[in-house]
């Protein structure tokens, strides 16, 4: 026994505690960092729930009764002039639901061009997609904008749908997808049974990629949801009932007249519900979809 | 077994189908991404203003007012311009350090395999959580929360209050609040808080794969040999881990530069930006987006295509690092095997045998 300490040194007689200690510990600070993110949200809802005088007298930590008084002032009163909560989800999700279609359809299509077939700028084409894949949208802004009102399509929904066709990372991701799990045989199966080649893609490509359609839809579904950055350059005329609901959001910011802080917490509240709902029902195949993309090695 | 239908199949040329499938993806992003690129190198050598101007060739005049100044009114844009830079660094290094830190603790903590800690899964799907609401509706969300008014301040002041950091005067009723909105170091704060509330859970879910992506049997080998958590993490997963870390610094920083939701609408006066939170991203947007005489085409162009040069060069540095390494050496042997066989059947006299 001596021997074997000589060896291998002390045996860790509390190395069981000291994990439970830092167990313990580490879920304490969790815990803290739970409440941390989830705070500013507690907050909007609670004080959605109060009315204005309510909020300027105190702090609160309990939901108090102008909850349905609040959600009348917004949806109702005089501020549907500037925050239209329904029009709001309305505008945002046309232009969101269209987007999306686009960008997983085109993208796997794009994906399953290079992939499938031999030709001879397929290389090319790909790094080119690789390569334009992190240029920001603030550097083609301007030159977007100023081409937009040349051809008169500000103001319309048009430049902020069909873009969508043309998402280099999702094409990116579809094919690193389609790479480890597309077997070219099945087209060649396909083929040989007398398949048409656009067929071959809608009917067994497709099907095959669910998977990674379903993650890249659900962030593409995010992404144009929470945009704000084009809609508000391009929608540049101030019509309230074309407006998405982010922009919305900013015109409850830059509004002078609204001083009932209890409605502006209902309406910002109005703005985030359904994406956090959303969020509750989807976030196993979002967090999957964030580690999946993170792995790029 | 090839039959002679697949043989058939093998003879026929499926290029064009290749093309057709990829076009409408590159046709659409000429017309939408790189004709505005260069639509935006075009505006940046012509004048600013209405119509009239702005269609008039000027030069490098633009870039030379941004980067050098020159009379009364370029010399405030290129005040501007260094004010907005800095403000982008200031905030991007001020949210990056902490959530990197906080980040890469967390990914070890939850990756931890003799760690007994109850609803990993919970934990992970609440951090996740402010990155998918909306950046505009948090950006009001904290400007109410924050709200410095006197009569009737917001939540957090409230709280300062309560905690006794915040002087209260019950004659006149008002309170002596800390000016979370309109203070340059205390508004910086507060973006830069929300940028790491907002992405923080991200960067973690992304080291967590990149942590596990190492090979188990290396902290197996690790805590038979008895290190301790503190050595695997310096020796082994820091080390293993620093490909994907860099890779995150790199996007990071190219989001940094885009960063816009928040710092444009993080402001009291509802008509103007905050100075001390303007990055470079609102003074493009603010540049191009107002109507008429003061619209600034040029300068808005120019700083884009400043911007573009920037994120082009970290944009090629995360290319380098992400590309695919066993395509490319497989590429290499492929290449090297066919140099060999040219040299062998040129042994040969031309002869391929």
């Amino acid at each position: 026994m001596s021997k074997m300490n000589k060896v291998y040194g002390e045996p860790k007689s509390n190395y069981t505690a000291k994990l439970k200690i830092k167990s313990a510990i580490l879920f304490v600070w969790f815990v803290i960092l739970t409440i941390i993110c989830l705070l500013p949200l507690y907050m909007l809802i609670i004080n959605a729930s109060h009315s204005s005088s309510d909020i300027s007298n105190g702090l609160h930590l309990l939901p108090g009764k102008f909850f349905g008084i609040n959600f009348k002032t917004v949806v109702s009163g005089e501020m549907k002039l500037y925050f239209d909560a329904f029009n709001g989800y309305k505008n945002s999700l046309i232009i969101t639901c269209c987007s999306c279609i686009l960008t997983v359809f085109f993208s796997a299509m794009t994906a399953y061009g290079i992939h499938v077939y031999d030709f001879k700028i397929k290389e090319a084409s790909y790094t080119v997609i690789l390569l334009v894949m992190m240029i920001p949208v603030q550097v083609t802004s301007a030159g977007f904008v100023a081409f937009m009102n040349k051809i008169g399509l500000l103001n319309s929904y048009i430049p902020l749908i069909i873009p969508a066709i043309a998402a280099p990372a999702v094409v990116y991701f579809m094919r690193s997808y389609m790479k480890s799990s597309f077997p070219l045989d099945i087209v060649e199966a396909a083929r040989i049974d007398g398949c048409g080649e656009y067929r071959t893609f809608v009917s067994i490509a497709i099907p095959m990629m669910k998977p990674a359609i379903a993650v890249q839809a659900i962030f593409a579904f995010i992404a144009s949801w929470n945009n704000f950055y084009t809609p508000s350059m391009i929608l540049v005329d101030g019509n309230t009932k074309k407006k998405t609901l982010p922009m919305m959001v900013q015109a409850l910011q830059s509004s002078d007249t609204l001083n009932d802080n209890g409605a502006k917490y209902m309406a910002i509240a109005l703005s985030i519900i359904p994406i956090v709902i959303a969020y509750v029902f989807l976030s196993r195949f979002i967090i999957a979809g964030v580690a999946l993309g993170g792995v790029k090695e | 077994m090839a039959s002679a239908a697949q043989r058939r199949i093998k003879s026929i040329s499926y290029a064009k189908y290749g093309y057709l499938f990829i076009l409408p993806f590159f046709l659409v992003y000429f017309f939408f991404q790189l004709w505005p690129l260069i639509n935006t190198f075009i505006v940046s050598f012509k004048g600013n203003g209405t119509a009239d101007t702005s269609s008039l060739w000027v030069g490098f005049d633009n870039y030379k007012d941004i980067l050098f100044g020159g009379n009364r009114s370029a010399n405030a844009i290129h005040e501007r311009f260094l004010r907005c830079f800095g403000n982008t660094l200031i905030l991007w290094i001020g949210n990056f350090i902490p959530q990197i830190a906080l980040s890469l603790s967390l990914a070890v903590w939850f990756t931890e395999a003799n760690l007994k800690i109850p609803g990993k899964g919970f934990f992970k799907v609440v951090m996740y959580l402010p990155n998918i609401i909306t950046a505009a509706s948090v950006a009001v969300l904290f400007l109410q929360l924050c709200g410095q008014s006197q009569d009737s301040p917001g939540a957090l002041n409230m709280f300062f209050s309560k905690i006794g950091l915040v002087d209260y005067d019950p004659m006149s009723k008002k309170y002596d609040t800390i000016q979370f909105i309109e203070g340059c170091w205390q508004s910086r704060g507060v973006v830069m808080f929300i940028q790491t509330w907002m992405w923080f859970g991200n960067t973690m879910i992304m080291l967590m794969s990149g942590i596990q992506g190492i090979n188990p049997s290396l902290f197996e080998a690790a805590s038979i040999d008895g290190a301790t958590s503190g050595q695997v993490f310096r020796k082994i997963t820091l080390p293993l881990l620093t490909p994907i870390m860099a890779y995150t610094l790199v996007t990071s920083m190219i989001g940094g530069l885009q960063m816009f939701d928040i710092p444009y609408l993080y402001h009291k006066d509802p008509n103007k930006t905050s100075k001390n939170v303007e990055t470079v991203a609102v003074m493009i947007f603010e540049y191009f987006h107002k109507p008429g005489k003061q619209q600034k085409m040029g300068y808005a162009g120019a700083i884009s295509v400043l911007l573009f040069f920037v994120t082009l060069v970290l944009g090629l540095i995360s290319f380098y690092m992400t590309r695919d390494k066993d395509e490319i050496a497989k590429k290499k042997q492929r290449k090297k095997i066919a140099k060999q066989l040219k040299q062998e059947s040129k042994q040969f006299g031309g002869f391929s045998i």
